[in-house]
């Protein structure tokens, strides 16, 4: 795929109307932030950032967001085949339905999902007879990110499962291979990229979220605490260059999950042309 | 009805036989069903269940006090700011949408992956730090406040932040969903008409946007709903100046801080009955958009 | 062709900025309708004022703020309307340091107003412009525990027993927890005569049975009243009788033995109503929640009234003879902080020797 930039018109102005949005909406102020660390020692920051209590939550936010994001992985992967590949009554409900937790603000998630996991909710309830508590512990986190993060997994499938020609699984399957095998050595390594990007995309997602997680979370220092709560928690005792330098270890984490995301879906991008 | 009728069985004649082929690979009856119910199992508790939580608590006490609690004049303020900030997010996240798209798309240029990851990365910065740079930038303590100061344009803790944060958090959207097509579509058809003379606007309004033109609703539907919805940057840089800088998203936390929880849960499904109506609308849009395209390809 | 994208890159930038300012200026005129005068008062005006709180005084303002609008109307020629804000109190200082045009600020202690006062917003010297040190009215901290008190939590020390589930919000963000906090320990010292050994031992036993460490005030009572958390709430009195308010049937209060006199306090932030022109409406504002009216609102919603005359009518709401130590038996609240919750301080060691 060739490009020529004298040939279409347009490049100057668009680029230049991109730059300059981009500049004012993203650079400038996450700029600020990188400004704001900048004034502190770099044995400040790491001072901050290796505070236990930041460290625990570092892992409290990596844990719950790595376990949400593999459950939605493997559940992204079944819906999108689900969706793709089979006929049933309600399957464009179904399909139409992923979407739900982009389109419903956080808040409202985090206390629907608050008042259904506690112990006095209804699904809560089930569990708190078995003696297993879900709200206020690490297991209410790593659900209110699994429903955050639905949509990533199988909304990077589905358009790659659609491409895929029948027609290798039908040789394979002519050839005798058994239905495992096919999945796993025709159907696999084609979904793997988007897998691993819509994983990348969820876990990225997930790390950073705040809405829905505060009210279920139970803000235990070392417990379940999380990483956007700590940031918000030096916000409130005005402790704001903890709270940039906390920040900016997330922004870094975000901007590398991102680009090997990107990276992958260059691969991706790959396969979906070669459906065509 | 007969239309419907018509729209129903299209997509079954298409598809009936490559269902036959996929059946083989797709396995047995059992794992068709397992699947499935797993599937619709996980929808429905993890979906569902808080939905329907939202509005049980909200009609728990009844019509009336859901009607008084909806009707509440901070209430309705807060919707009219919330629709305020999601309309001028959607418009300048499509002008950027569209600009975008056409540069990264139909040119080549170094840094071009670096571009697009600098326009993806406001969907991964946490909420909470969204909202922070906003205060960082146009706060008291940064550079640029005595200026604002002296022109007294307030920035945080007034409507423009939130508008800012609101285009923040949806900034990469709509490019999003046009780049793939773009890329897909390639760039012979734009060339040619250049060739031929054609100014760059009407490129793009006779060849470029019919291309688009679904890939562009359905960037703005999602855009919308995200920007309808976005709560942890707005209300680090909201101030909660009830009746004028708290959107509906916040509206549900201060009602819900305030031990009102039935107007908490009322307010939150006026958000679920909006998340809903987008939903119905995506579906719609991309439905068409799946069938134009088709149409397209079989012509 | 990189010329180009250059100036259009200058040119749409500028563009865009003029763009933002324009609309946002259009936004900010609309609200101006509304908006205080700069100039000084005169008759027929309308005044607006922003007064930002710590969380449980929503219902106290919801009712003064109307109280105050019928007294300010009635005397003057003029119109006020009250813009609320509350949230936890470290956090509300906080934005307004940042620039939250708050017109008065009336915080959950002393500590949170001298932030806004370090941000050169409100001149020192603010404590002893309104009478009683800024404080109009008072409260304490109490125990909610659930009817007919199970666990038999009586005094500070069952809060260290094995069985006990607490909830308290985050010292670190709330002011109403920094006040539990200190009664905790005012409590400990008397107990175990001042041997600090024996008394971060007990601090320690108390945070480790606490369940959920909310931000706010409000979101520990939520845990506990709503979302049935715990066996006891450490609580403001006035938070506690709100919840009793509510759900008469399901919660008692125990008052411990000793507790702390816990000042909120209110000050005029100086820079803003210069600005605006509201430094009367603002310090009337203030000055009224003195007056019986006030002191009366404030016993309704729970609140200690500073008015003795005021604080006889409500003997038989609150436990007048309870024993209170007050902030300056830590030394004034520089030194209490310093010591207690800055990092570093004793909370951040209880919690990372865990």
């Amino acid at each position: 795929m060739k490009t020529n930039k004298r040939l279409i018109p347009g490049f100057g102005i668009s680029m230049g109307i991109t730059l300059a949005l981009l500049s004012i909406m993203v650079l400038i102020p996450l700029a600020s932030l990188v400004v704001f660390t900048a004034k502190m020692d770099l044995s400040d920051i790491i001072k901050v950032i290796t505070r236990p209590r930041v460290v625990a939550s570092f892992e409290v936010s990596l844990l719950t967001s790595f376990i949400a994001s593999v459950i939605n992985a493997v559940m992204g992967v079944i819906l999108a085949w689900v969706l793709v590949r089979y006929d049933f009554p309600g399957k464009r409900i179904l399909d139409g339905m992923i979407e739900l937790p982009f389109a419903l603000p956080t808040a409202v998630a985090g206390i629907s999902l608050t008042s259904l996991y506690a112990d006095t909710g209804w699904i809560g309830g089930l569990f708190a007879d078995m003696g297993i508590k879900i709200a206020y512990t690490r297991v209410g986190i790593t659900i209110a990110l699994i429903f955050i993060g639905i949509p990533f997994v199988v909304r990077t499938v589905q358009p790659v499962l659609e491409k895929i020609d029948p027609l290798y699984e039908e040789a394979a399957g002519i050839l005798g291979a058994s239905r495992t095998r096919i999945f796993r050595k025709v159907i696999l390594p084609e979904l793997r990229p988007a897998v691993f990007t819509g994983f990348g995309l969820a876990f990225g997602r997930c790390l950073g979220e705040y809405g829905s997680v505060v009210f279920i979370a139970g803000n235990q220092p070392y417990e379940t605490e999380i990483t956007p709560l700590i940031i918000m928690s030096e916000l409130q005792e005005y402790d704001y260059p903890s709270a940039t330098a906390i920040a900016l270890v997330m922004l870094a984490a975000a901007f590398l999950i991102l680009f090997l995301v990107n990276l992958i879906q260059i691969g991706n991008s790959k396969i979906l042309k070669g459906g065509h | 009805m007969a239309a419907e009728n018509a729209e129903k069985t299209a997509p079954v004649i298409s598809r009936e036989g490559s269902t036959e082929i996929h059946a083989k690979t797709a396995g047995s009856k059992a794992v068709k069903i397992i699947l499935i119910t797993v599937s619709v199992l996980f929808l429905f508790v993890m979906l569902v269940m808080p939905l329907i939580t939202v509005i049980y608590e909200a009609f728990r006490k009844g019509l009336a006090p859901y009607l008084e609690a909806i009707s509440d004049p901070d209430t309705v303020s807060a919707l009219l700011l919330t629709l305020e900030a999601t309309v001028i997010a959607v418009v300048i996240n499509t002008v950027f949408g569209l600009f975008a798209a056409w540069a990264i798309s139909k040119f080549r240029f170094h840094g071009k992956k670096v571009l697009v990851t600098l326009i993806d990365l406001p969907v991964t910065v946490s909420p909470i730090i969204a909202g922070l740079i906003f205060v960082l930038t146009f706060g008291r303590q940064s550079v640029i406040y005595p200026f604002l100061e002296s022109i007294d344009f307030m920035v945080v803790y007034a409507v423009p932040g939130i508008i800012l944060a609101t285009v923040f958090v949806t900034f990469p959207f709509i490019s999003r969903e046009i780049l793939p097509v773009l890329d897909a579509q390639g760039t012979d058809e734009e060339e040619a008409a250049a060739l031929m003379g054609a100014k760059g606007f009407t490129i793009f309004r006779r060849i470029t946007l019919p291309h688009i033109k679904w890939a562009l609703m359905y960037g703005i539907v999602l855009c919308a709903a995200r920007a309808m919805g976005e709560f942890g940057a707005v209300s680090v840089l909201s101030g909660h100046l009830r009746g004028k800088t708290v959107t509906l998203p916040l509206q549900v936390e201060i009602l819900f801080g305030d031990n009102k929880f039935m107007p908490a849960f009322a307010v939150s499904s006026i958000l679920v009955v909006l998340a809903i109506l987008i939903l119905i609308v995506r579906s719609i849009v991309e439905y068409v958009g799946k069938r134009k395209k088709g149409e397209n390809s079989q012509s | 062709m990189k010329g180009t994208i250059f100036k259009t890159t200058a040119a749409s930038l500028a563009l865009i900025t003029t763009l933002f300012a324009a609309t946002s200026c259009a936004n900010a005129s609309a609200t101006n309708e509304t908006a205080p005068g700069t100039s000084a008062p005169e008759t027929g005006k309308h005044y607006s004022i922003i007064n930002v709180s710590y969380d449980p005084t929503r219902e106290l303002y919801a009712a003064y703020n109307e109280a105050f609008k019928k007294h300010w109307e009635s005397e003057h020629d003029s119109t006020v309307e009250i813009t609320q804000s509350h949230g936890g109190s470290g956090k509300q200082a906080l934005e307004v340091a940042n620039g939250n045009p708050a017109d008065v600020v009336t915080l959950a202690l002393e500590y949170d107003v001298k932030a806004v006062q370090d941000a050169g917003l409100i001149e020192p010297g603010w404590v002893s412009e309104f009478p009683l040190d800024s404080s109009p009215y008072t409260s304490t901290i109490v125990f909610l525990v659930r009817k007919g008190n199970p666990k038999n939590i009586l005094d500070w020390g069952d809060l260290a027993r094995d069985d006990v589930g607490i909830i308290t919000p985050n010292p670190k963000t709330s002011g109403g927890a920094r006040w539990n906090h200190l009664s905790a320990w005012a409590w400990a010292q008397k107990e175990y005569n001042n041997d600090e050994t024996k008394i971060i031992d007990y601090i320690k036993k108390l945070y480790a049975n606490v369940l959920v460490l909310d931000s706010g005030a409000r979101g520990a009572t939520n845990s506990f009243v709503e979302n049935k958390q715990g066996d006891v709430l450490l609580a403001w009195e006035n938070e506690a009788f709100l919840s009793l308010k509510e759900y008469p049937d399901d919660y008692e209060i125990v008052t411990p033995s000793i507790s702390i006199l816990a000042q909120p306090s209110v000050a005029i932030v100086d820079k803003i109503v210069d600005k605006n022109g509201t430094r009367e409406v603002a310090t009337e504002y203030l000055n009224y929640l003195y007056s019986e009216e006030a002191q009366r609102i404030a016993g309704e919603n729970f609140y200690r009234p500073s008015n003795e005359k005021v604080l006889a009518e409500f003997k038989d709401t609150f436990d007048l003879n309870i024993n209170l130590v007050t902030i300056n038996d830590f030394g004034g609240w520089d030194e209490a902080f310093a010591k207690h919750f800055a990092d570093g301080g004793l909370f951040d060691q209880i919690y990372e020797q865990d």
